[in-house]
């Protein structure tokens, strides 16, 4: 297989000790198997996320992005930019989508960028992993590194909204996106296709302030899945994953409902089916257990 | 601010379309709404509005200036997109949503106590003093913002939680001393200093 090497954006909560420290973690030991070598960005910043408009304005979160893309083209000129948090790919892909689009917005981007010493060209493309793995793998290819398939559990794909919404991922419709349950397929799991909560909103940055209103939403995402006979729900957005984790402990105290369903990533699967070990899955980041995943992860890896 | 809502008023006299097209995000998409109401039906947090998308659209081509800014409804956004990809004229709703939001409070007329707009920019200061976010120092910002009480409270209300992360490294307590940061965090301020410079020019606000 071909070395493929990207530009990484690897965004705040991916950080050491971060609320999605082992989304890294796991995404690392996918990339080793999958022979793809990520370079992160130096001195990456912030992107601000959707929720900092009111703070930040229109131009100046153009310009925190375009800074990493300045950044990227100017010491990995070339690569494209790759995100695994779905709000650093959405808020890089709608700079990207405006700073193209008008002559205007890039000229004043670049006057504001000049007072970091930085310029932006207007080359480096935007993508998402999951888009990455899917365009310039494939799912067969994707299939040939797994040495343990996840035979018999059964996950409830929930895409959540920011990969999905506005912009996506190619050739996938809004209302019903099939990559999820594709990637759980490929790695020898059963997907819930039928899981009708795959698109709703977990509350996002609200779940912070609407506690109670993003619970709902919460409860209902999770509800669905034991409904359809869930293992586990996985999510390819790391704040849809923290969310529908950690409220499941205030939902059970509010409705009396005994929620424990774990919450993984794509990318945990994989690396547990590439034949991972527990640690390099990040498995020990969650705080309702994927036991039926750590369960696989320990078994010894069959002779190929 | 006061003097700035003053100076918009006196500007625009009773043409709040004007003023949105001008001074909001997308605002010069507001007129392009058809009135069908597809934002607000598929909006999650759509029971919660006062004023939903659709009403919104219709209010400030009615001239009802003082109801669009000061209403809390812009503020239940979740940034999930459904109406944007649902809207049949494409209309950047959720980005319109955020202008509006964001112009309220520039005037000074968004609700105070409002507990997004003040997540927002928590937000906002939170990440661009050292160019990343600290998730720490922004949880406690969150649960402190109405007085220590309140957020020791809140605090102990969510402390499953908060040790949960804690026990699967996903929270750093030293992150209150020291948190991850940009290495060039001069230049980041020079730079969102110029940006928040051109965009009061181009969106015709006073110096």
């Amino acid at each position: 297989m071909a070395k493929k090497e990207y530009a990484f954006y690897p965004g705040c909560s991916s950080q050491l000790k971060a609320s999605a420290s082992n989304y890294l973690v796991s995404v690392n030991a996918m990339c080793k198997t999958l022979d793809v070598k990520l370079t992160t960005i130096p001195d990456w910043n912030c992107c601000g996320a959707s929720i900092s408009y009111a703070g930040a304005g229109e131009l100046p979160r153009h310009v925190l992005n375009a800074r990493n893309f300045a950044l990227s083209e100017q010491h990995l000129p070339g690569q494209d930019i790759v995100a695994t948090c779905a709000a650093c790919w959405l808020g890089a892909r709608e700079t990207k989508e405006k700073l193209d689009a008008s002559s205007q917005l890039l000229a004043d981007t670049n006057e504001a960028l000049k007072a970091a010493g930085l310029h932006y060209e207007g080359k480096a493309e935007i993508r998402h992993m999951v888009a990455v793995l899917i365009e310039d793998f494939g799912y067969a290819e994707l299939g040939k590194p797994v040495v343990k398939p996840l035979e018999g559990l059964k996950f409830a794909g929930y895409v959540g909204c920011q990969t999905n919404r506005p912009f996506g991922i190619a050739g996938e419709s809004f209302e019903n996106p099939m990559y999820l349950d594709k990637l759980v397929e490929t790695v020898g799991a059963e997907a819930l296709t039928q899981y009708d909560q795959k698109v709703t909103c977990c509350g996002g940055a609200l779940a912070f302030s609407e506690t109670e209103k993003a619970m709902k939403q919460i409860k209902d995402i999770v509800e669905s899945a034991y409904d359809h006979g869930a293992d586990m729900i996985v999510t390819p957005c790391p704040l849809c994953q923290a969310n529908v984790e950690v409220y499941q402990s205030e939902i059970n105290k509010t409705h009396s409902t005994k929620f424990a369903m774990p919450v993984t990533y794509y990318s945990q699967l994989m690396t547990v089916a590439y034949g991972g070990t527990p640690k390099e899955a990040g498995l020990d980041g969650h705080i309702i257990k994927p036991t039926k995943l750590q369960e696989i992860a320990v078994k010894v890896v069959p002779k190929r | 601010m006061g003097d700035m809502n003053i100076q918009a008023i006196e500007q625009y006299r009773s043409d709040f379309l004007k003023e949105v097209e001008e001074r909001v995000e997308e605002g010069h998409w507001v007129k392009m709404c058809m009135q069908c109401g597809v934002c607000s039906g598929s909006c999650p947090f759509g029971p919660h509005w006062a004023h939903p998308p659709q009403e919104i659209f219709m209010m400030i081509r009615a001239g009802k200036r003082e109801e669009v800014l000061s209403s809390d409804s812009m503020w239940m956004c979740t940034s999930c997109y459904n109406c944007v990809v649902r809207c049949p004229r494409q209309l950047p709703i959720t980005q319109i949503m955020h202008g509006l939001a964001t112009y309220a409070h520039r005037l000074g007329l968004a609700p105070r106590n409002q507990p997004t707009r003040d997540f927002s920019i928590l937000f906002w200061e939170n990440c661009t003093k050292t160019g990343r976010v600290n998730e720490l120092k922004l949880t406690l910002g969150v649960y402190f913002r109405e007085g220590l009480m309140a957020g020791i409270k809140k605090a102990w209300n969510m402390r499953n939680i908060g040790f949960g992360l804690l026990l699967t490294k996903r929270l750093n307590p030293f992150e209150l001393f020291k948190g991850h940061a940009c290495k060039d965090q001069k230049g980041i301020h020079a730079m969102l200093k110029k940006a928040q410079e051109i965009e009061a020019r181009r969106h015709k606000l006073p110096a």
